[in-house]
């Protein structure tokens, strides 16, 4: 062959509105050849994978710079269907099979063998008929080939997690011609019997000439049947590097990799300290789906800020979650030493904290109404604040206190709107999450857990609420539980930074580790202290 | 090995139930009203024979996932507006049902496709929205009989216009093709007589629909049918698909509107479609069809059970309570009575399948 | 803004279908005024027609402010209004008493009717516009069987000869006919101004305006706008539906008290089937969505909306010697309704 790799992704670069969040990266797999991909959330990895794949949202926001080939042709997607008939196949993360569909019905959907009908030949393809003998047989071909035995006419409904992640892949290995395959964290709900089975059928498909693209977090999985491990950052190649020799320290030390200084935060008069707990968390498990916990004792000192790190997926998200009882819990949640029931909404408040939830759009914003109702209105049914008297005896919401109270958030929090009756659709996601903040203000917590506060903001008003967080601990001696995917941004403004992984707490961490310390850690691994 | 039998026994109740019950109250019924079987028997069948054909057109856009299609309304309003055709002509005989097809046909895909539309625009309200579109059609088919007949539409005979010189009277003499396909191949069976030419229809359709589930069009309704997205995902096209169900639909209620009145043999040009999609609807699901699930199987047993219940009830009703009109309330109610529970029981069900995800 | 966005904007603030009833009703009294209709007749038919069925509407309200959308059950609280209707008929009571204790009945079966209707519309949630209908159409034709096996006896309420049980229309001349529409009503020329009628309609509306503003109103609002919102602060979403639903059904029941004693009829049977849709599309004209509602849109609505079927009446038969109001009522009410459908996701279910 004329060429030596397969695909070759050369001088890749993407930007959104000018911040650039691929920079000329390069990755080459060889047929046959499997490639770890791995990087922290944000690292670029899924705008590379939409690149290769020619997504919409790519083209709608102006195309990338470089270029990629497939077997040595230069190659430009401008859909996922051309990418699909070039040989280019995914296994997603989350389920595309039919619950009432066979296994091998799934497997060949949309792609069924059809035998021509009279009909067909004067009204088009769609009347001819199913080969259902053809069905089975395809099916079975590629159940066989990753080695999963099972009857490939039993329904999808009903078979366990782990068998529906291999009919996904069987799916895929059916499609003919398919050259690169990309599995996008394949293992993330399987058992880890059931993981090992499916790397064995993954070791399987690439050794039949396929290239494979292995997107995961598991790093000892990356390790051992990668050949090769390409390391992303900050939507750059740090290392591309054969995973013989190289070590889970290695790798973790390179994804996390960047050394910041932290900016002075303003001084305290008390040092938070182990004596003062205000909130304890004892054996707390919330079944939040897809954010699970399993069992996590924290105690969060008086006056601190600690953060909640983790990769996406290991369970940090559920945690305040939890807390506030929006998603079930059990174990035991203390502050100042008095229990907090569980699984009751609403309690939680009643007990100085406030939440600002990673779901902005879910259970953060009532969009279609002003800034003034969204600021106080949590603090009028939780409290019974923003009320007032009438001579007949009924209490009812006081709109003029409410609005001078918006007005001063407005005006503390800089948030860009035309007025305190501005519906909240038409502020940007930045000024959306003030009003959020104001929200939790108007609360007047003594601890606020804040869920992903950045996310999906611009710079500048990404500067503006940690400036604002960092202000409301130093000022007014507010606890904050930020729990957040940017490690960077945690180091930057927590004392002390808990790392959640598999839904139980690793290690408890100084900003000031070192990047080895914090990548192991989120790959669950605590590295003692000798 | 011996507990088998009963388990299944216990689940064969529980997934039958709405079928089961209806049984039960039809024995009720049958005895209630003290009528021989005999008679029961011919009037069910003939009833049997008129309706299974609108029933059937019902089943194809439940496999497409649009749900139970209220907008079948529209089909027989098209089929109508054929059959005033005929009337209006004075094509006789077969030669009529067909010209009366043929006219409706076109419409019915119009109509059809409006309602397609529609449907797309509302994903998951699809049968509301089928409803009240049957609502605001009946609006626009009365202004189109009631003002354009006889000035726009070229309706001349004095039969059907009203004395003021346009406008559609009450009802529409069908003398012209009364009986035309029930006579063609009439059998005597003992007390019974069965309008085989009628049933030989109904028996062409099932095969039809069942012939279309193994096609490439029919995987795809019921991939769609079952879950938009992903089907969209692997390349479906989902409301081309649900398009095509629904004009399926609409085209297969008109005839079936033109095979029931030329049974009827008189069109109450302002009613004849009032009730055609509740009863029809009714009937299907007393047959253990649900929102999702339909087989052409329930749908003849359900047209069988309900149109032998709507037979009894009167007479049940005399007997019992002295009053025929009971008996005609009751099964209004249990017409409505049967959706209202099997929406529910859709929505109760779907509700478990989220919590459990 | 220049002058033509400024029109673009209204256009499309108002819609598309409100935007034709409008221009539909100007047109109609362009016509009738050109055809010599009087205005005093129209004017009256309005404000009687109006008056008659706010109530109805408004009921619309608490039920889309809970979350279950546009309340397509309210036969359930009709029922309601006509059970105490025709209690109070046969114990007797007529007049202003009459009237008051038929009230009195019909609130309380309508709660009490509605807190059963709550819960079972809190089980199938996304489909409660489609369970509403049905469970409203079984209702009613459930309820002919009542009207015609229970032993009523009062004479003026049952066929005087051969026929059984209740009658279709029950007259309320002997009873309470218009007793609200004469209390201090105001006579200006041709016009009849039913004054009690609209003061107890505005009562009603004044108290659910504050009912709004009171912390169960703001929470029983929230659970509406944003269930998981709502959860999160501590709302029982399933109890403020029911409250919702509650207070939409017995304001149904209380509505169609307030309707038939200005119609000065009581109508049976399967008359209740479709009132439903009318208290509907005119929400829904009035500038309602199925997820959010007001009074001022329950009363713009129901004003908008009877008026057009007002005027409908005398413009077309000076035009074309027929009543066409039949058609236009359905065309115009449905036709809201199916549009209100096919825009935008949700419906009572928050899109998920």
């Amino acid at each position: 062959m004329a060429h030596e790799y397969l695909l070759e992704m050369r001088g890749v670069s993407k930007h959104y509105h000018g911040n650039y969040v691929l920079k000329g990266v390069d990755l080459k797999v060889k047929a046959g050849e499997i490639l770890g991909l791995v990087g922290e959330n944000g690292a670029g990895k899924s705008t590379l994978m939409n690149i290769l794949f020619g997504m919409p949202v790519i083209h709608t926001t102006g195309g990338y710079e470089g270029e990629v080939r497939l077997a040595g042709e230069t190659v430009r997607f401008a859909n996922p269907g051309e990418a699909l008939s070039a040989g280019i196949g995914m296994v997603h993360q989350e389920f595309m099979l039919l619950p009432g569909f066979s296994i091998a019905e799934n497997i060949k959907l949309n792609r069924e063998p059809l035998i021509p009908t009279t009909l067909s030949r004067f009204l088009g393809t769609r009347l001819s008929k199913v080969d259902m003998p053809r069905v089975r047989g395809d099916a079975r071909r590629a159940l066989d080939t990753i080695g999963l035995g099972i009857d490939e006419m039993l329904p999808v409904l009903g078979l366990p997690i782990g068998f529906m992640q291999f009919i996904e892949v069987a799916r895929e290995v059916d499609k003919s011609g398919v050259r690169v395959l990309v599995f996008d964290e394949p293992t993330a709900l399987l058992t880890e019997s059931e993981a090992g089975q499916l790397l064995a059928a993954l070791k399987r498909i690439a050794s039949s000439g396929v290239a494979v693209i292995f997107i995961s977090h598991r790093l000892e999985e990356v390790l051992t049947i990668c050949d090769n491990i390409t390391v992303l950052r900050d939507g750059e190649v740090v290392t591309t590097t054969p995973s013989a020799g190289a070590t889970l320290t290695m790798i973790a030390e390179l994804m996390v990799g960047r050394q910041t200084k932290r900016p002075p935060l303003g001084e305290r008069t008390v040092e938070p300290s182990d004596d003062d707990i205000v909130l304890e968390l004892y054996n707390l498990e919330v079944d939040m789906p897809g954010e699970e916990v399993r069992g996590v004792s924290l105690a969060v000192r008086r006056g601190e800020i600690l953060g909640i790190g983790g990769l996406a997926g290991q369970g940090k998200v559920g945690l305040s979650n939890g807390i506030m009882g929006i998603f079930p819990a059990r174990g035991s949640v203390k502050k100042d030493g008095l229990e907090i029931p569980l699984n009751r909404p609403g309690e939680a408040y009643k007990h100085g904290i406030a939440f600002l939830s990673e779901d902005r759009k879910g259970v953060g914003l009532i969009l279609d109404r002003s800034i003034e109702y969204n600021i106080s209105v949590v603090a009028t049914l939780t409290k019974g604040d923003f009320l007032k008297r009438l001579p007949i005896g009924a209490a009812i919401r006081d709109r003029k206190t409410a609005t001078a109270y918006a007005e001063g958030a407005i005006e503390d929090l800089d948030i860009r709107c035309t007025g305190p009756t501005q519906r909240l659709r038409h502020l940007s996601g930045g000024n959306q999450q003030k009003v959020c903040v104001a929200r939790a203000l108007a609360l007047k917590p003594e601890v606020l857990l804040v869920s992903e506060p950045t996310r999906g903001i611009d710079v500048g008003a990404k500067e503006k609420i940690l400036d604002l967080l960092t202000g409301m601990n130093r000022q007014q001696g507010v606890t904050i539980v930020l729990t957040s995917s940017e490690l960077a941004e945690l180091r930057r403004v927590c004392d002390r930074i808990a790392i959640i992984y598999d839904g139980r707490l690793v290690d408890i961490l100084s900003p000031d580790d070192s990047n080895a310390k914090f990548g192991l850690a989120m790959a669950g691994k605590k590295v003692s202290e000798a | 090995m011996e507990a088998k039998p009963k388990r299944s026994l216990r689940l064969f109740i529980r997934d039958n139930g709405v079928p089961i019950m209806f049984l039960a109250l039809c024995g009720l019924g049958v005895v209630a009203s003290g009528k021989p079987l005999g008679f029961l028997l011919q009037e069910t069948i003939g009833r049997m024979a008129r309706n299974s054909f609108i029933v059937l057109s019902l089943v194809v856009p439940i496999v497409a996932g649009l749900g139970l299609n209220f907008a079948i309304v529209l089909g027989a309003m098209a089929g109508q507006a054929g059959l005033i055709a005929v009337a209006e002509a004075k094509v006789t005989g077969l030669a009529g049902i067909f010209t009366a097809i043929a006219v409706s046909f076109p419409l019915a895909l119009l109509l059809g496709w409006g309602a397609g539309s529609i449907m797309n625009k509302a994903k998951g309200r699809e049968m509301i929205a089928g409803m009240i579109l049957g609502f605001f059609m009946n609006g626009v088919y009365m202004l189109v009989f009631l003002f354009g007949a006889g000035t726009i539409l070229p309706i001349k005979d004095p039969k059907m216009i009203l004395p003021q010189g346009y406008g559609l009277r009450n009802t529409v003499d069908l003398q012209v093709i009364k009986w035309a396909l029930d006579n063609l191949l009439k059998v005597r069976l003992g007390p019974v007589s069965l309008p085989l030419a009628t049933f030989a229809a109904t028996a062409l359709l099932t095969w039809g629909i069942s012939k279309l589930f193994s096609t490439k069009l029919g995987q795809d309704m019921r991939a769609a049918g079952q879950d938009m997205r992903i089907a969209e995902v692997a390349g479906i096209q989902v409301d081309r698909t649900r398009m095509v169900a629904m004009l399926i639909s609409t085209v297969l209620a008109a005839i079936g509107q033109i095979l029931f009145l030329q049974n009827i043999g008189t069109l109450n040009v302002y009613d004849s479609h009032g009730q055609t999609g509740t009863f029809a609807i009714a009937a299907l699901l007393v047959g253990g069809a649900t929102v999702t699930k339909a087989t052409v199987g329930q749908a003849l047993l359900g047209t069988f059970m309900f149109h032998l219940l709507f037979i009894v009830s009167p007479y049940a009703g005399q007997n019992l309570l002295g009053s025929a009109m009971v008996g005609e309330y009751f099964r209004a109610f249990v017409a409505y009575a049967v959706i209202a529970f099997s929406l529910a029981l859709h929505s109760l069900q779907r509700g478990k399948m989220a919590i459990r995800r | 803004m220049s002058l033509r966005e400024r029109v673009s904007k209204s256009v499309s603030d108002l819609g598309l279908p409100r935007l034709t009833v409008i221009l539909f009703l100007v047109s109609l009294f362009i016509v009738g005024g050109i055809q010599g209709v009087p205005l005093g007749d129209l004017v009256n038919s309005s404000i009687g027609r109006f008056s008659m069925n706010a109530l109805l509407t408004i009921s619309m309200v608490p039920a889309i402010q809970c979350g279950i959308g546009p309340n397509f059950g309210l036969p359930v609280g009709i029922i309601a209004g006509l059970i105490g209707l025709v209690l109070s008929m046969e114990m007797g009571f007529t007049g202003f008493p009459g009237f008051m204790v038929a009230s009195a009945l019909g609130l309380s079966l309508g709660a009490v009717f509605g807190v059963l209707y709550g819960h079972l519309v809190n089980r199938v949630k996304g489909q409660e516009m489609m369970v509403g209908t049905y469970v409203g159409f079984a209702v009613v034709s459930g309820m002919c069987m009542f009207w015609l096996l229970m032993p009523f006896r009062h004479p003026r309420l049952i066929w005087t000869l051969g026929g059984e049980g209740l009658r279709v229309t029950i007259s309320l001349s002997d009873f309470f006919s218009n007793v609200l529409d004469n209390l201090l009503a105001i006579k200006i020329g041709a016009i009849k101004f039913p004054t009690g009628l609209v003061l107890c309609v505005g009562l009603i509306a004044a108290l659910y305006r504050l009912f709004e503003y009171t912390r169960a109103g703001i929470a029983m609002d929230l659970a509406g706008q944003n269930e998981q919102f709502a959860r999160a602060a501590g709302i029982n979403v399933e109890r403020m539906r029911v409250t919702g639903t509650a207070m939409s059904t017995a304001m149904g029941a209380l509505g169609i008290i307030f309707y038939a004693q200005s119609y000065g009829f009581v109508q049976l049977y399967t008359a209740p089937l479709m009132m439903a849709f009318p208290a509907v599309a005119a929400v829904l004209i009035g500038g309602a969505s199925p997820k959010t509602a007001s009074i001022s849109n329950a009363l713009v609505g129901t004003l908008l909306f009877q008026t057009l079927l007002a005027i409908t009446v005398p413009v077309s038969q000076s035009v074309i010697s027929g009543d066409i109001s039949e058609i236009i009522r359905l065309i115009v009410s449905n036709g809201m309704v199916l549009y209100a459908l096919t825009r935008g996701p949700g419906g009572g279910n928050n899109g998920s």
